[in-house]
């Protein structure tokens, strides 16, 4: 992948230049403001989670970034650029979103699914290409489907169904990943295995930018943090700059030990019992 | 083919293969690439062929009885004078029409039960034939014409109208099919009583004419409002070719569209002109024609076997049942009496309606699987 000029990039973050950035903006749907004067920055080559409790306007910064909605003021740039001066195809090849909830149509298949994460790439008669091909293969090898290409997606678990939709976007062959709570509703082996394949894309080279609910997975996998809360973010950094009990306690209103993490030494979130904890 | 047969490899041994589930063959070459689905294409050849070959035998049927080898002969150019005319100057211009209202129906169908993610979604349940049949409706009682022009403009006026509406009635954050589908049926149910209350103040001889108009026929088309519905036809055609990958898009859902380089709005905007225009022609030249645009996409899918919106797949249903069903209103005619095209379609789709009806609340309300 091409990656822009760095001479004009902006005043980079601290662990990097930043990829993707928000710059002062105000993000509403309709007339409810979710975040005003927002700034964020995701450094090049990171993977970022996004942390925060429920309403506070994570999805909706990820979304943001992603270009599904615009902000009502101030800017997102991908490479320094504003986002929307791009094209749109152009973005669509630098970065790709794995939604929170998605429907495929009736009765289509995994191989046709993932192919559709070919759009990008392809015109109204260069339909399927070689390099199409490829895509598709190695997506589909990347996240174990080879050997259900062929099956109906309806057919599939929740876990394969859920490998289906990351295949799609790995096809898209985007530098830039952003996931919206990939690991919800899977069982936690599921889950894991899941983080693995994008510890895997990270250290392929991808910037990684996830919405993550589990604290524990999200101090275990990334290593830049973003904490927010009520629309603002409250702080940045690493795990273990980020995960203690005071800003647990702040952010989710939650009283908890921050523990290591007995197998990998990244901060570990254990509540403490509301019952027998004294203050 | 089940889908627990083996996996049949794309393209054969080759590297990168991917194994689809069906037979498909791969095209490269430098101006073109392309999957092209073994299944589908021969499923859509049988079809066009059943249209092409029911109108044949539709020319053939009338009044004035001319054997199939000999409408076949005059068509390539044979034949004397006095069939000739038969054939070419009053047959054929109908026998065209079914086939290529009957696609065109298909396509509209297609595009909007896409849109809105559902079978029921089709431009005749959610009231926009209704729409289409108000504005011409409108032109002949009121504006008193019924020059070709004038009343495809009215009915593309009235569809988009309708469109315009329902859209907004449905509107809360985004359009969500099903509000858009009960809002649709709703404000069909509005155009039918205007539609009705417009007749009966007419003149009886105008009430006539719109009356027979409102139930659907082919039998009043000629060359006179075929040859521009053909050129209309024709751009609607190209445009839903261009906007099929946008369609396919949406089918992900906006925010995937989205990252996959669409611009969701824009593209829906132009889906649904495209659609309305569809119906809005085969509505000025022959009255609303029922069922159609619902049935065909729902059976060319399923006899396809293919996923998601497969357009021409649906115009060539669409053709052959229109088609068909033309064949068996001259059938009836010649047995019984003249029926217009649309009451059979109504008919035969209102089965097709009640199948899909009961099968949907069930799987909705129904018990647990």
């Amino acid at each position: 992948m091409p990656r822009h000029d760095r001479d004009t990039a902006p005043p980079t973050a601290p662990g990097g230049p930043a990829r993707l950035a928000v710059e002062g903006a105000t993000v509403r749907y309709d007339k409810r403001v979710v975040s005003e004067e927002l700034t964020v920055r995701i450094p090049d080559g990171s993977f970022t989670a996004i942390i925060g409790p429920n309403g506070c306007g994570k999805s909706t910064l990820l979304r943001a970034l992603a270009r599904v909605i615009e902000p009502s003021a101030g800017h997102v740039l991908l490479d320094g650029r504003r986002i929307g001066e791009y094209r749109a195809k152009e973005v669509a090849r630098l970065l790709g979103l794995l939604p929170q909830s998605s429907a495929a149509p009736d009765g289509i298949r995994v191989a046709d699914l993932v192919a559709r994460g070919r759009a990008p790439y392809q015109s109204l008669l260069q339909q399927w290409r070689a390099s199409d091909e490829e895509a598709v293969a190695a997506a589909l090898e990347a996240t174990r489907l080879t050997g259900l290409s062929h099956r109906l997606v309806d057919e599939l678990s929740g876990g394969q169904r859920q490998r289906v939709w990351v295949a799609m976007l790995l096809a898209q062959e985007t530098p830039v990943v952003l996931l919206d709570e990939p690991t919800t509703f899977l069982d936690i082996a599921h889950q894991y295995e899941l983080m693995e394949l994008f510890r895997g894309l990270h250290e392929a080279g991808r910037t990684i930018v996830a919405v993550l609910h589990d604290l524990n997975q999200a101090a275990r996998y990334a290593q830049h943090l973003i904490v927010m809360r009520d629309g603002r973010v409250v702080t940045t950094g690493t795990p273990a700059e980020v995960v203690t009990p005071e800003l647990i306690e702040r952010v989710f209103g939650l009283r908890a030990l921050v523990v290591p993490d007995p197998v990998t030494g990244t901060p570990s979130v254990v509540p403490l019992d509301p019952r027998t904890a004294r203050p | 083919m089940t889908p627990r047969r083996p996996p049949r490899r794309g393209a054969e041994g080759e590297l990168g293969g991917v194994a689809f589930g069906y037979a498909v063959r791969t095209l490269r070459g430098p101006w073109f690439s392309g999957r092209v689905p073994a299944r589908g294409v021969a499923v859509t050849a049988v079809l066009a062929l059943l249209a092409a070959a029911s109108a044949l035998v539709a020319i053939s049927l009338g009044n004035y009885l001319i054997p199939v080898e000999q409408v076949a002969a005059i068509l390539v150019g044979g034949g004397e004078e006095f069939e000739r005319m038969i054939v070419l100057d009053w047959r054929l211009p109908v026998a065209l029409a079914a086939v290529v209202f009957g696609a065109l129906l298909g396509v509209g169908g297609a595009i909007f039960q896409s849109l809105t993610r559902n079978p029921l979604g089709s431009p005749d349940i959610i009231g926009f034939d209704a729409g289409s049949y108000t504005g011409v409706v409108i032109t002949m009682l009121v504006v008193g014409t019924t020059g070709y022009w004038p009343v495809a403009a009215a009915s593309l006026a009235g569809g988009l109208a309708t469109a315009f509406v329902v859209y907004v009635l449905a509107y809360r954050r985004g359009v969500q099919g099903f509000r858009l589908i009960i809002v649709g049926i709703a404000v069909s149910a509005a155009l039918g009583s205007v539609n009705a209350y417009l007749i009966t103040r007419a003149e009886i001889n105008d009430a006539m004419t719109v009356g027979f108009w409102g139930a659907g026929s082919l039998t009043r088309v000629s060359w006179t409002s075929m040859l521009p519905s053909l050129v209309v036809a024709a751009l609607i055609v190209v445009a839903a070719l261009l906007l099929s990958r946008d369609l396919r898009r949406l089918e992900l859902g906006d925010d995937v569209a989205v990252t996959q380089g669409g611009r969701p709005n824009r593209a829906r905007l132009a889906l649904m002109v495209t659609g309305v225009a569809t119906v809005a022609l085969v509505t000025a030249a022959a009255g609303p024609i029922g069922f159609v645009a619902l049935v065909a996409p729902q059976l060319a899918r399923r006899v396809t076997r293919s996923a998601g919106a497969g357009l021409c797949g649906a115009a060539a249903m669409g053709a052959a049942l229109l088609s068909g069903a033309h064949l068996l209103s001259l059938l009836i005619d010649r047995f019984y009496r003249p029926v217009p095209v649309g009451l059979i379609t109504v008919c035969l789709g209102g089965l097709y309606l009640i199948r899909l009806l009961v099968r949907e609340t069930r799987r909705q309300y129904g018990p647990p699987r």
